[in-house]
């Protein structure tokens, strides 16, 4: 009689289902399909998709390319911690290194233009959190994901990490400046 | 293989005293975990509340960690151990398979569940649920969950050789009941899932003790998940079981449909693993096509079935109710619902919340692009607590109400004080989800010590509304641990000093579950017995709508951020 005896009909697959239950499954059936369509519409035609460009790196590479892109961009230094600020050149190519407990360098970027962020990690997880925009990314050790970001509005951005890397993890903060 | 049963006079169930006993065991063991994942739960809260910030840093993840893993390992798998035990021994009148093997599965899990807490609280350990490697733990952190998922996979055995026993001993005709049916997709999806767990923690176990040099970061993640978030789909198979079995007892409520709700079982066993995507879809490792698939559980077939079941459990209690002749208007059957009955309001707490904000924000989250928006936030503890903690374990409190007289032969204490409790814990649990899934939106960070980033060489100043729901999350966390904490106390008064009650008459033979198939077969069809559900129609449709409504509205806050590509 109830969901805790065995099925009073012996052949309960063969039993007709109500009309009401069908068009429920219908409708279910139909918003599941317009959700996954969804996805894929937005890969053609939205503006916000996570790039698949990602190649498998090391701490030593990782590392060696960000000194490198630091040390030619470099237009000044914030901070007592000196922190170099980098602005990726004509090519809009930037690096961005995740660390215990610190993003390296900060950026600064231009409105409306297009960068191709190179973000990695080089000890523990770490996630790139972007505000107050709201942008949330894994960044991972041994893959160097290359994002192309396009900022939308001038101002100072911070990048909260928001993926637990130890007892420092609050003091993660780092910054971009969109001009 | 000489045991004895007893048949309960109050609810007419039939216990093996084997399957009895450690139901009580593992029911008892899940609740001392709950108490502890309670205090753990208060301190955390205390921490995150801005204008209180309790913990230094460090006590902080050390607490938060053994939260995780006591609330969504310990306290619910023991659990489900009972259930399991319950949905076939009990449900099915019959002998419960190699107890030896049973006690095997509860000692294991005491163990493991012990070693493990031991690695958390010596302070090596704070690696947070999740474990992600690099960041290591001390070797017992992990060894102690694989023996606990050792047990738990003997629990899932044991419950599948009572199938056994059940059908050759013929202690029932016809086929198994929709909720052992459900127990058993829960118990499938467990094997899944420690084979996954075994696949990830035994490696991770060898790195930590020196003899694997090297643990790829990416797939660390991605079979962790697999054990992680197919964990808690074992849960909800688990729960809409619980629901279909409260619905049974409250109502005498019968499934609308057997094929359709067996057949959103089935779904779960299908599709529901592929969950572990979930937690990628901001991850550089995957592909586009790989996250659409997955995230989708294919085509959101495992989301199709819980509309299903989110559709017939409220439709088989309306038409149980109409029967009784309730039929005035749209709702009267839920108006004369029995809301003053733990059992009951519980569950419907658990499912109406379940649904509306633990379901849809999961699909939400769930979505490929819009992921972005909320990974790694507030938004995600914040969804999770509406679907494990209102969905599963408010279930599981109000199948207690009624465990606690057939199981445990003893009486409630403080019947007021058990009416209010459901309420107490549901709605303010409900309410925390959504503040916490309000300071996500703002971007606020999980995990994470301080708001105010004291020591970093910058700042950045969350909106007054981050703080706000901060601050809500505050209050509700504390109301919501004292409706937890009144459930302990209930429960445990009333197991120590309740009113005894009769056990009811024992013999060494199970009796057999009549056959009710005949008096009903060939020429009935059962359409006639159908009965509209226009109440639980508006339910659905008003579900639908909001479902609808959410889902767009962040794809148009998605639209605004800075362009990605």
């Amino acid at each position: 009689m109830s969901a805790i005896l065995p099925p009073s009909e012996r052949l309960w697959w063969k039993q007709p289902i109500a009309g009401q239950e069908w068009a429920w499954i219908g409708i279910a059936f139909v918003w599941a399909m317009i959700m996954f369509v969804m996805m894929i519409y937005w890969h053609i035609n939205g503006k916000q998709n996570l790039s698949n460009e990602v190649y498998k790196t090391t701490t030593e590479m990782f590392t060696a390319k960000t000194e490198a892109f630091v040390k030619e961009n470099t237009i000044r230094t914030e901070t007592d911690q000196q922190i170099p600020v980098a602005k990726p050149n004509a090519k809009g190519e930037a690096f961005l290194l995740a660390r215990l407990w610190s993003w390296y360098p900060i950026l600064e970027l231009e409105a409306g233009k297009t960068y191709k962020i190179h973000l990695s990690a080089v000890d523990y997880n770490h996630g790139f959190s972007l505000q107050p925009t709201n942008i949330n990314i894994q960044v991972i050790p041994g893959y160097e994901h290359v994002v192309k970001m396009t900022p939308t509005k001038a101002g100072t951005y911070a990048i909260v990490c928001n993926e637990y890397c130890g007892i420092g993890h609050h003091t993660m903060l780092g910054r971009i400046y969109v001009k | 293989m000489a045991t004895t049963y007893r048949t309960c006079p109050r609810t007419g169930l039939q216990f093996d005293l084997d399957a009895d006993k450690l139901m009580r065991w593992n029911a008892v063991a899940g609740v001392l975990w709950l108490l502890v994942g309670g205090i753990t739960a208060l301190l955390v809260i205390l921490t995150r509340w801005p204008a209180i910030k309790l913990l230094p840093a460090d006590q902080f993840y050390l607490i938060l960690t053994a939260h995780g893993i006591d609330m969504l390992i310990l306290w619910i798998i023991f659990f489900e151990m009972a259930v399991l035990y319950f949905a076939s021994s009990t449900l099915l009148r019959c002998r419960l398979a190699t107890p030896k093997l049973a006690w095997v599965q509860f000692w294991l899990m005491v163990v493991g569940g012990i070693m493990t807490n031991v690695a958390i609280f010596q302070g090596e350990s704070s690696v947070m649920f999740t474990s992600y490697v690099p960041m290591q733990a001390a070797p017992h952190f992990y060894l102690g969950i694989i023996l606990f998922a050792v047990g738990a996979l003997i629990g899932c055995g044991v419950f599948f050789g009572t199938l056994v026993v059940a059908k050759r001993e013929k202690t029932y005709v016809g086929s198994i009941p929709l909720v052992t049916f459900g127990a058993m997709t829960a118990a499938i999806i467990a094997v899944f899932t420690i084979a996954s767990g075994a696949a990830i923690l035994i490696p991770t176990f060898l790195w930590s003790v020196g003899i694997l040099k090297e643990i790829d970061a990416q797939l660390y993640r991605m079979v962790w998940w697999a054990l992680g978030h197919s964990s808690q789909q074992i849960n909800v198979s688990a729960h809409v079981a619980i629901w279909y079995l409260i619905a049974a007892v409250a109502f005498g409520a019968k499934p609308l449909s057997e094929k359709v709700s067996r057949f959103a079982f089935l779904l779960y066993i299908l599709f529901l693993q592929l969950a572990s995507a979930h937690h990628l879809l901001s991850d550089p490792g995957m592909s586009a096509e790989w996250k659409v698939l997955n995230t989708s559980y294919f085509m959101y077939f495992a989301v199709l079935a819980s509309m299903i079941h989110g559709f017939t459990v409220p439709g088989a209690i309306e038409a149980a109710q109409r029967k009784k002749g309730l039929t005035n208007g749209l709702f009267e059957w839920l108006r004369k619902a029995p809301w003053g009955n733990p059992v009951f309001s519980g569950m419907f707490i658990s499912l109406v919340g379940f649904g509306f904000i633990g379901g849809i924000s999961g699909v939400v989250l769930g979505t490929e692009q819009i992921n972005m928006l909320m990974h790694n936030t507030f938004y995600v503890p914040g969804h999770f607590h509406a679907t494990v903690v209102v969905g599963t374990t408010l279930a599981f409190m109000s199948i207690t109400y009624l465990l606690v007289p057939t199981l445990f032969r003893r009486e409630m204490l403080f019947p007021k004080l058990c009416q209010i409790q459901p309420y107490l814990y549901g709605l303010s649990m409900i309410v925390l989800s959504l503040v916490m899934m309000g300071a996500g939106t703002l971007g606020v960070s999980r995990r994470h010590w301080d708001m105010a980033f004291s020591g970093a060489p910058f700042q950045y100043e969350w909106p007054g509304s981050a703080y706000l729901m901060m601050g809500l999350t505050g209050i509700f966390g504390v109301i919501a641990v004292i409706g937890g904490g009144l459930w302990i106390g209930l429960v445990v008064l009333s197991l120590l000093f309740g009113k005894k009650l009769d056990g009811g008459t024992t013999s060494d033979k199970p009796t057999p579950i009549p056959d009710q198939s005949a008096a009903a077969s060939a020429s009935h069809s059962g359409s006639e017995e159908h009965v509209g559900v226009p109440g639980t129609v508006v339910l659905a449709i008003t579900l639908l709508v909001c479902f609808v409504l959410y889902y767009f509205v962040n794809w148009k806050y998605l639209s605004e951020v800075w362009g990605l590509s």
